[in-house]
């Protein structure tokens, strides 16, 4: 049984600080292989649910809601509406964007789910909820099986998506 | 038919940027210590732990319950770990309840803890990942978009975030545990403090703080100490999916879920009406109004209305986070647990100088991850 001489009494605490890192393998699986394999090639690709019928990007290989396997491969438009956003202006550590910049949810035309996209050649204080915008691509030798793939997105220059439209992906 | 249960001690540290006087071992025993002595207890009459902290990435000790054990009495005894982000805390009380509500143990004793100064949390929640841009800018990042989009939802005017930042840290001048102590602020400084996620200010943000807290559940037939119980009314946890077309973000249904379950158990038609305080995990001032929302106070669109009329103020109807709540004091695995045990304290008139007169039936919530994993009792003065 602990006694309060096991811990009391002893000398100050002492610490140490240590560099942080992170060294990680990461195995996709099938639906995100899909996806991963899409950014490769410059293409966004996202799965469909057989029962409801909403589009996933990324997939990860099943609807939550319905329980299903999503078998069916769709590729998405490269433009999509800024549902919301904030302005991220807090260094930290591992950090590899310059701040302030644009943290957005982005709802790619033909998919169910946002994701999240860093927006650029826009000031800061110019974004807003329902933008359209448009992926910006790396060079097409650079392309990678990531999201690195795509640099950014950037206002496509179409109206604003209309608040009823993307109101139930908030 | 369930035992019935109730909280029969209570300890908290003093929450602080950095407890450089102790390891998370000597953090937790103090606050498991100030338990035991309110409940007038000694290490042996204890029969298990549960303990809960939020992810093991933060400090980068992995499965810190094993070497706790010791500091936490717990070597030979039956002893549980609970991970639910950052609602641990008050999912690893209600698994302590369930312990002694099973009728397998007569009296647990439940710690939370998180040690931040030991740990770089904004880190541990921004690690690239190939699937998603490496943009996510800790918590704040995450729940900034979701709070204009209920600003959008509900046409909340800007003024509202700031009120509640001022509310929660006046709370916490009469709360001698809490981690911030500003009794200067005001809506302007709120308003000229530090943009770090717009909309969201500095002054609207929690703190970063090391501390533990600790409670002792007892079976009715066990129970001990100089303050009356907080019976156990009711108890539920939720959860849902972090990413599914369709999902309402600002609006769980989890957190709806959760809290019919919780007020179905207590027998609470009325949460404004018949709670007297809640203790609601705010880590962020604009949690205010979007919880009172799906918490049931108020109709959908209306929160922001009784945060702006003072319903939620100490000396309003229905008190919110007296203590100063999260956005005072966020050692954040143990910040659930902190809801959970001040809605214990005010109903069994411990609570001091942020004391609600007469509180007879309490609100603890806890919530975690995005948004996904929830966790709530409702305690009482009176036996269930």
């Amino acid at each position: 049984m602990a006694d309060d001489s096991t811990i009391e009494g002893r000398g100050p605490v002492t610490t140490l600080a240590t560099p942080i890192r992170l060294d990680f393998d990461f195995t996709p699986g099938i639906a995100q292989s899909v996806f991963l394999r899409g950014l490769a090639r410059g293409r966004f690709m996202g799965q469909r649910c057989p029962k409801c019928g909403k589009v996933y990007v990324p997939s990860r290989g099943s609807c939550p809601t319905d329980g299903v396997p999503t078998t069916e491969d769709v590729e998405l438009a490269n433009v999509g509406t800024v549902t919301t956003y904030c302005v991220v202006n807090v260094p930290f550590a591992g950090q590899s964007i310059e701040i302030p910049y644009i943290c957005a949810q982005v709802l790619l035309d033909g998919a169910n789910l946002s994701f999240m996209g860093l927006i650029q050649e826009i000031p800061t204080d110019e974004i807003r909820m329902g933008m359209r915008v448009e992926a910006v691509w790396v060079d097409e030798a650079d392309l990678t099986p990531s999201l690195a793939s795509v640099k950014y997105f950037r206002p496509s220059g179409e109206p604003d998506a209309d608040y009823e439209s993307y109101k139930e992906y908030l | 038919m369930a035992e019935r249960c109730a909280v029969i001690g209570v300890g908290q540290t003093h929450h602080k940027a950095k407890r450089d006087d102790v390891s998370i071992a000597g953090m937790v025993r103090e606050a498991a210590k100030a338990a035991l002595a309110d409940a007038e207890l000694t290490w042996s009459d204890i029969d298990a732990v549960v303990v809960g902290k939020a992810p093991d990435m933060f400090e980068g000790n992995m499965m810190p319950e094993l070497y706790l054990a010791p500091a936490l009495g717990a070597v030979g005894k039956p002893m549980l770990r609970v991970h639910t982000a950052g609602s641990v805390g008050g999912s690893t009380a209600l698994v302590a309840a369930h312990l002694v509500k099973s009728g397998i143990h007569k009296r647990v004793l439940t710690v939370a803890y998180e040690k931040q100064s030991d740990s770089d949390a904004m880190w541990a929640l921004s690690v690239p990942q190939p699937f998603a841009a490496p943009l996510l800018a800790g918590a704040g990042g995450y729940f900034a978009p979701h709070i204009r989009a209920y600003m959008r939802r509900s046409g909340a005017p800007d003024h509202i975030g700031r009120m509640v930042a001022v509310k929660d840290r006046l709370n916490a001048i009469h709360n001698p545990y809490a981690h911030l102590h500003l009794p200067d602020i005001d809506m302007k400084t709120v308003e000229e403090s530090m943009m770090l996620w717009d909309p969201l200010r500095y002054l609207e943000a929690c703190p970063s703080s090391d501390g533990a807290a600790a409670m002792v559940l007892a079976a009715e037939d066990s129970l001990s100490g100089g303050y009356p119980p907080a019976w156990i009314h009711g108890a539920a946890m939720r959860s849902e999916p972090t990413m599914f077309a369709g999902r309402d973000q600002v609006n769980p249904q989890a957190g709806r879920d959760c809290s019919a379950d919780v007020y179905a158990q207590a027998g609470i038609t009325d949460p404004r009406a018949q709670l007297d305080v809640a203790e609601v995990y705010v880590p962020f001032s604009w949690y205010e109004p979007m919880w009172l929302e799906n918490l049931g106070f108020c109709d959908l669109g209306d929160g922001w209305k009784l945060t702006e009329a003072g319903a939620t103020a100490f000396d309003g109807d229905i008190p919110w986070n007296p203590s100063g709540g999260v956005l005072s004091s966020n050692p954040i695995g143990a910040s659930g647990m902190l809801r959970f045990l001040e809605a214990a304290m005010q109903v069994r008139g411990q609570a001091g100088e942020h004391q609600v007169d007469g509180a007879g039936l309490a609100l603890g919530q806890a919530y975690g991850g995005g948004s996904q994993f929830f966790a709530m009792w409702v305690v009482g003065a009176d036996k269930p």
